[in-house]
């Protein structure tokens, strides 16, 4: 057992720092739930990319610098204890490059990753419907075949960034004869501009257009925008589920440095006695996670893959997460009624958590069934 | 960076798992619990030959192997998990005060406590110590020194009947000046949190165990998602109680050592009650196995450090550096 990095580790740790100190906005972004902050945070994508910090663990040739997976840890440490904006690219980096990855071919890779890299693209996700939600494989908007590509009818919902995204990636059923609902679905690209598509954006809890609906009608995609075998969409699909659940999403970084956030913002308000244990258990929590991670990480340089572990990591993060920002607005006292502070904003956001990416209950039905070996039931 | 452990490691852990499984670890507990230690000695020893104390006693001493945290966190797991009575936490404390005694006393008073021929307990200020009619050193901490207690007082019974509570006799032959160490504290708590992780594995086992057994309904509990969901959060709180207790056994920090003491015992705790609730009236009676987990799992909270203690510690180190 070991905690230490090597010194190239750690050499890559300092860069980040250095590069992120000299970098990062002394004053906080808008909002990117908002037009103008959105087109701020691209345009800090943008020069994250211009210096190769956007995406260091992608290949060089697409923007990356082949960093290893702790060092990606690092970076991740690095970049939030920075105090540096949220990542308006994340789903695109985060669920769709590592598809690409590992199901895309190389003239998608060489089309899509770049622009991905740089922020030029925004890529949104599309995959719940109105009536499939947590039962995703009962979806229904369709890939109808047709000259050269297919035809996408449907609707989707609670498509995070949509509202001003440029693309958005999802699953479509290819084949609606096909005798299991997880079979005959298709996994595509599109463009979100493109006619046929109207995305009417949806106001979350505070207000700010977080997701939105998408209704398609006829929106053609070409082959080129299939990724993998039409008819293998779910199954491309969960094998990088696990990154949106686990390890890639939600760093420990992130949490690290909002248990810090929140321990200093404690000792601003005077320390107070009733709190104290809540904001123990913020940095216990942080340290807990980064641990596991480090351990998942370890696993996985052993060549062991990321499965169903990744939803003990969801379950944990998503309540951790509003916990921690539940004790800075009760530690804000009245002042944190308002809306307008990062605090807020951190704090509604935090409550989307144990719903996106697979409910919690979700969840805890993998765990029970996959990692302690339970019968199934109903759910 | 490596943060798993290697196969050394994992192979003492599968040795003493062996040990114990084949000792009949239940039958040696209820013996413990009425005061005849006689198969608690005898598996004491066998512990102590597996090399489990030696852990705690610097290798410059007769029988020592230590000072190695990380392995003695892998064999408090396992003990945790057997339920293994005796005061185990403090006589890994006793080797580690000893450490820092003169050589004279280090040389007396720590190669019985390696090779298993004295058991060892601990009292704070005018607190319990735990097994002393069993222990055959005996040490008094307060605040001017360390001091080797010449007797105990009447036993009081604990909620868990494996730990009989003993008050020690006040006077006796100073050893040590100055109240116990940081880090003397810090093992003990680390042996603690590593028990206690041991006792959550083994109440969730036996419950995930338990439900898939019993049948209501004509379909077993287990299939219920309200039962389900309750040992997918017992298993959220053990996974990430785990490497708490290994980072605290690599960095030794007192802070990082108490945090994982409160992260391991309430996790132990919570799948506890949980225990309880999905084993139904069974698990509620003192004759059911279950029993011997889930009270060490309610004692362990409070001993060496309470969770309020733990988190302040936690928050006052905070700040001062990166975990």
């Amino acid at each position: 057992m070991d905690l230490t990095h090597s010194p190239a580790d750690e050499a890559f740790r300092a860069e980040a720092r250095a590069w992120l100190h000299a970098h990062v906005p002394s004053e906080p972004l808008p909002s990117l739930e908002t037009a103008d902050g959105f087109a701020a945070h691209r345009a800090w994508e943008a020069e994250l990319a211009a210096d190769g910090w956007s995406v260091v663990n992608w290949p060089g040739e697409f923007g990356g610098r082949d960093a290893t997976l702790v060092q990606w840890l690092l970076f991740e440490e690095e970049y939030y204890a920075a105090g540096a904006p949220g990542r308006v690219g994340q789903n695109g980096i985060h669920l769709l490059a590592p598809t690409l990855f590992e199901h895309g071919t190389r003239e998608q890779r060489a089309r899509v990753l770049p622009s991905m890299a740089t922020g030029e693209v925004i890529w949104a996700q599309a995959w719940s419907e109105p009536e499939a939600g947590s039962d995703l494989a009962s979806l229904r908007s369709k890939a109808v075949r047709t000259e050269g590509g297919w035809l996408l009818t449907g609707q989707k919902t609670w498509s995070s960034r949509a509202a001003f995204a440029d693309r958005a990636f999802g699953l479509f059923r290819s084949d609606p004869d096909a005798p299991k609902p997880h079979q005959g679905l298709a996994y595509l690209m599109f463009d979100l501009r493109a006619p046929g598509v109207t995305v009417r954006p949806i106001a979350r809890l505070d207000g700010k257009p977080a997701f939105a609906e998408l209704f398609l009608d006829e929106v053609f995609v070409p082959d080129e925008d299939v990724i993998g075998e039409p008819g293998q969409g779910w199954r491309i699909a969960m094998s990088t589920a696990g990154n949106e659940r686990g390890l890639m999403l939600r760093s420990p970084g992130r949490f690290l440095a909002a248990a810090d956030r929140l321990h200093r913002l404690w000792r601003a308000q005077g320390s107070p006695e009733s709190t104290r244990d809540r904001v123990a258990d913020a940095l216990i929590g942080a340290r807990a996670y980064q641990l596991f991670t480090y351990a998942a990480a370890s696993r996985f340089l052993d060549g062991e893959s990321i499965g169903p572990e990744s939803s003990l990591n969801k379950v944990f993060w998503s309540e951790y997460d509003i916990a921690l920002h539940e004790t800075a607005l009760d530690l804000l006292g009245e002042e944190g009624e308002l809306a307008d502070t990062d605090w807020a904003e951190r704090y509604v956001f935090s409550l989307a958590g144990p719903v996106y990416a697979g409910t919690n209950e979700i969840q805890r039905d993998i765990i029970a069934e996959r990692l302690l070996g339970l019968p199934k039931g109903r759910r | 960076m490596r943060f798993l452990l290697d196969a050394e490691q994992r192979a003492f852990a599968a040795s003493l798992d062996a040990l114990l499984t084949a000792a009949d670890t239940p039958a040696v507990v209820r013996d413990w619990s009425r005061g005849d230690h006689t198969s608690g000695r005898a598996l004491w020893s066998r512990v102590a030959q597996a090399g489990v104390f030696a852990l705690a006693v610097p290798e410059t001493y007769d029988g020592g192997l230590g000072p190695r945290p990380v392995e003695l966190a892998v064999a408090f797991v396992e003990l945790g998990r057997h339920a293994v009575p005796g005061p185990l936490v403090e006589t890994v404390t006793a080797a580690v005060i000893l450490s820092g005694a003169d050589p004279g006393t280090a040389k007396r008073l720590l190669p019985p406590l390696a090779s298993g021929g004295t058991l060892a307990t601990v009292g704070v200020g005018r607190s319990y110590a735990l097994d002393g009619d069993a222990a055959g050193l005996r040490l008094a901490c307060s605040s001017d020194g360390i001091r080797l207690s010449p007797g105990h007082g009447p036993v009081r019974p604990s909620l868990d009947p494996a730990r009989r509570l003993t008050p020690l006799t006040p006077g006796g032959e100073l050893l040590l000046a100055g109240p116990l160490t940081e880090q003397a504290l810090a093992w003990a708590r680390l042996a603690t949190a590593a028990q206690a992780l041991g006792v959550g594995l083994a109440l969730l086992d036996r419950t995930v165990a338990h439900v898939k057994r019993r049948c209501q309904f004509g379909v077993p509990i287990g299939s219920f998602q309200a039962v389900r969901h309750r040992l997918a959060d017992a298993k959220i709180a053990l996974e990430f109680a785990h490497p708490l207790v290994f980072g605290a056994a690599l960095t030794m920090r007192p802070a990082e050592v108490a945090a994982a003491k409160a992260a391991a015992c309430e996790a132990a705790y919570s799948t506890a009650r949980t225990a309880l609730q999905l084993h139904g009236a069974i698990g509620y009676t003192a004759e059911y196995g279950l029993s011997l987990w889930l009270t060490k799992a309610r004692a362990l909270r409070t001993a060496w450090g309470d969770p309020h203690a733990c988190r302040a510690l936690v928050v006052s180190a905070a700040g001062d550096r990166r975990w």
